[in-house]
């Protein structure tokens, strides 16, 4: 346990830089004093950002916006590992604590065959929302339900449910694998709706559009190296692919 | 002073009986029709998301704009407490007439009467809908849901998916959008920002927006143009509130006429994490149901810095427990945060700044498990223990308020329509159902509620009768519009001063924290619209913008949305010295109760203040909405 303190380091930083989505990108070193130790990562890049506006220079564009590891806009790969190297913590929370003085840092975007490029360390994951379209809910028009507690639901499937439903879509399961493969984030939403009554219905369709999607857009396959569990920052279980798996040979017949 | 223009439009009859009879009497569109119709939807939070959805379900054309990289990355993901609905699952007294009654009475009796019944009424309708969307709300054994109390209920009403309730609701309302967006109902902008409303023969028909990643300008037109775009409180640089959440939609329509209501209304949350320095980026809340099982407490002794295990139990004052017996820990947001202040102002604020107190689990750890207290907590401790490397489940947490939300937003009437024919306003962004304090909880229910229930309504009402002429993006008025908002931007990119955009909005939080903040008075209100309008004057003088408006720019960005927050905060300051009472969140230290409560003045100020722009360096005009409370005896909160 260490508390709040008034602790400043030096870092050394390789950040890549692109200018937008066609031209080629290169890393670029930046040494930056004056890093207070409870500054987050991401504070740690607005302090360097401010800097390099003072001093005329573009400043580095990185997704971010609830700062709360929830929203998962953040996506930095830091030091070859998605979202850096704290367990179940994406990059806005991690903190510069984690790191030593004078360590160099090596900071990059998230990279699939699936993702661009928009500039710098700014990616477009709008792939995610294509398979999210292709059958990743219940289709329930507004005014349709029935009494919430219609239908009882085991507590340990609910949640299991929950478990999976945390995903937040960042990414970094993808950025990890060596395949690019989009199967844990796939199988978290496939997983909610399968551990529920509510999503059975559709469950045939669902596994395969999803998993069609998927393949369409370029992620590659599962090869069971469990890099996407080992980096997912909300904690999603492989075991979630088996149940996808399964769904999807359900499917079949 | 004048009341034109602010027809609350509240249907007759009793106040059980309006919204349905409402219903019955609005006009359709048959449901051919329908595809001739196009509505914008700009945020895709709760509101704006379930608004689209519902709209594009009925056979409405939806474009839908935010300004993440997907829609599921709106603020309200970040919630995390719990949705109230007056279900009354645990049978423990709860009903429609007591969910609105706490509202009205949470909101300090400032907010329209006849909405909040409706708000209490659909309650129960969006649990139903978010079960059948597949939200995995927390269950008990047997299967059916668990309630729990929240802040300022003595009732157990609330719905929760774990600390991530915000989370589920908006990707069960995310899945809805896709799915319309799949079927191709719903066209889908992201990363997308709204520069200018477009009005043509004073009516709202469209929106200028600019594409974050190249700058691009576009024109769209529709026939009603739905805000969702949230609240206001990054105008105090430190905030709940995400990164990028800003006022400028709703803003830039105060601009076009759409009064704004109340913006003196804002909430401090207090339970968030304080701030370690001036590093400082946005402050991070913890959840209010933290407080259910957890003790508030200061050192009885001043400036005592020992560490909290020589401070014994004789020594330790449960101040909320002491001076509310039968509510304790669980006063409304406001009390607890004025008390907070109060500690730390009489120096028993602990930590290495002394602006926190204690928030302990040492007891309920005692009386529940540590593995009870992880499972009903344990996210939000880990959360709490990765920003500030101190484990809660062995030192208490240190919490201190921040801004969190803010009641106050563009005015609209009961069918949630603005000042402008054509432009509804939805969730946070509107004003109406909060009053001057909103009760924990109840955010979610109305954003869902306004967007799944309410205009899904009323926009149909409008378009069935509105009667609008003909209209393409070539018309005059968006062109206008589209060349305005190009000059704001060169002129942004074209001062090349000395200070970054940051600067400006750090210097205009700390005039807003210190006198338009948790307590606020004449003098330093006056103090602060002195100081806003130099601030302003220097910004348009001295600012720095980086780059070009053809290529990803966010610095660019930030500059239109804290250009927009110094001239709201200029309103919220004057809102704040014109309300001379004390009420909810808005709290004037001249104004209060012996007991340093909220002191109300409700023969002077029973009213919604709606402010009306008059241009560009001119005085905003007040005008009034008397709110007359038929059903709610108003009453001195007390929670003794």
């Amino acid at each position: 346990m260490g508390g709040l303190s008034d602790k400043k380091i030096t870092l050394n930083l390789k950040i890549w830089r692109q200018q937008d989505g066609i031209a080629d990108g290169k890393m670029v070193d930046y040494r930056l004093n004056d890093v207070k130790t409870d500054m987050s990562f991401l504070e740690m890049l607005d302090l360097l950002n401010e800097r390099l506006i003072r001093e005329g220079e573009d400043p580095i564009a990185f997704d971010h916006d609830c700062r709360e590891g929830i929203c998962g806009a953040c996506s930095l790969m830091i030091n070859g590992q998605a979202h850096g190297p704290e367990a179940e913590t994406t990059t806005c929370q991690l903190h510069v604590r984690k790191f030593k003085d004078e360590q160099t840092i090596v900071v990059g975007p998230f990279r699939a065959e699936a993702f661009g490029v928009h500039k710098d360390l700014m990616v477009d994951r709008s792939a995610l929302d294509a398979i999210v379209m292709a059958g990743g809910f219940i289709t329930v028009a507004t005014g349709n339900a029935p009494d919430a507690n219609a239908i009882a639901i085991r507590k340990e499937n609910a949640e299991l449910s929950m478990d999976a439903a945390q995903c937040i879509g960042c990414g970094a399961c993808i950025a990890s694998c060596p395949n690019a493969a989009a199967m844990l984030f796939t199988s978290a939403k496939v997983s909610q709706f399968a551990l529920l009554p509510q999503g059975k219905i559709e469950a045939r369709e669902r596994v395969r559009t999803m998993v069609e999607k998927m393949d369409d857009l370029g992620f590659g396959n599962c090869t069971n190296e469990q890099e996407c569990e080992a980096t997912c920052p909300k904690g999603i279980k492989i075991t979630n692919i088996a149940r996808m798996n399964r769904e999807f040979i359900k499917s079949l017949f | 002073m004048t009341t034109s223009k602010l027809d609350s439009n509240v249907p007759s009859g009793p106040i059980q009986q309006k919204w349905d009879q409402h219903c019955f009497d609005m006009k359709l569109v048959n449901p051919s029709n329908r595809r001739k119709f196009n509505v914008i939807v700009v945020g895709t939070g709760l509101a704006g998301s379930s608004a689209a959805s519902s709209l594009a379900e009925q056979g409405y054309n939806v474009s839908a704009f935010c300004i993440q990289d997907s829609p599921r990355r709106a603020h309200s993901i970040a919630a995390q407490g719990g949705i109230n609905a007056a279900k009354n699952y645990p049978n423990d007294g709860d009903s429609i007439w007591r969910l609105f009654y706490d509202t009205v009475k949470g909101g300090d009796y400032r907010s329209r009467e006849a909405n909040v019944y409706r708000l209490a009424q659909v309650s129960n309708n969006i649990i139903d809908q978010c079960v059948a969307q597949g939200i995995p709300f927390a269950r008990d054994y047997g299967g059916m849901l668990a309630n729990r109390s929240f802040g300022g209920a003595q009732v157990s009403r609330t719905f929760y998916a774990r600390g991530q309730t915000g989370q589920q609701l908006l990707l069960g309302a995310y899945s809805g959008l896709m799915k319309e967006v799949s079927k191709g109902k719903i066209k889908l902008y992201t990363r997308c920002e709204m520069v200018e409303l477009v009005m043509i023969d004073g009516k709202a028909r469209g929106i200028i927006t600019r594409n974050v990643i190249n700058g691009k300008m576009e024109r769209h037109l529709a026939d009603a143009v739905i805000l969702a775009t949230g609240g206001y409180g990054n105008a105090y640089f430190l905030s709940t509130n995400a990164m990028a959440s800003n006022c400028s939609a709703a803003f830039r329509a105060y601009r076009k006429g759409a009064y704004f209501a109340n913006p003196c209304f804002t909430q401090i949350h207090p339970t968030c994490i304080p701030a370690a320095g001036d590093h400082q980026s946005k402050l991070t809340l913890m959840s209010e149901s933290l407080r259910n099982d957890g003790r508030i407490w200061v050192p009885k002794k001043e400036n005592d810095t020992r560490p909290v295990s020589q401070i014994s139990e004789e020594e330790r004052d449960y101040y909320l427990e002491r001076i509310y017996p039968s509510f304790g820990n669980l006063v409304p947001r406001d009390v607890a945060s004025r008390n907070a202040k109060n500690q730390c102002d009489a120096g028993r604020g602990v930590g290495p700044t002394g602006l926190s107190v204690y928030l302990d689990f040492r007891d309920a750890i005692k009386r529940d498990g540590v593995d009870t207290v992880k499972a009903k907590y344990g996210n939000l401790f880990d959360m709490y223990e990765r920003i500030t490397d101190e484990n809660p489940y062995k030192v208490p947490m240190r919490i201190f308020p921040a801004i969190h939300y803010t009641m106050g937003g563009s005015w609209v009437d009961y069918n949630l329509m603005s000042t402008i024919p054509g432009l509804f306003v939805l969730g946070e962004a509107n004003f109406s159902d909060h009053g001057a304090n909103r009760l924990g909880a109840s955010a979610l229910m109305q954003g869902l509620a306004d967007g799944y229930f309410v205009a899904p309504n009323t926009v149909p009402n409008y378009l069935a009768s509105a009667n609008l002429q003909e209209a393409t993006t070539g018309h005059e008025a968006f062109g206008e519009a589209e060349d305005s908002s190009k000059k704001t931007f060169d002129k942004l990119l074209n001062i090349n001063g000395k200070k970054t955009v940051d600067d400006f909005h750090k210097e205009l939080g700390k005039v807003m924290w210190e006198h338009v903040g948790m307590a606020r008075n004449e003098k330093g209100l006056k103090e602060a619209l002195k100081a806003i309008p130099k601030i302003k004057e220097e910004f348009w003088q001295n600012v720095k913008v980086p780059g070009q408006n053809n290529n990803v720019n966010l610095e660019l960005e930030k500059a239109g949305r804290v250009a927009d927050f110094i001239d709201l905060a200029e309103l919220m300051a004057l809102d704040a010295l014109k309300r001379k009472e004390s009420c909810g969140g808005h709290f004037r230290e001249e104004c209060q109760t012996k007991e340093n409560e909220a002191k109300r003045d409700d023969e002077k100020f029973c009213h919604v203040s709606a402010w009306e722009h008059k241009g560009e360096g001119k005085a905003p005009t007040l005008h009034k909405e008397n709110l007359v409370y038929k059903n709610v005896k108003l009453t001195q909160r007390s929670y003794k």
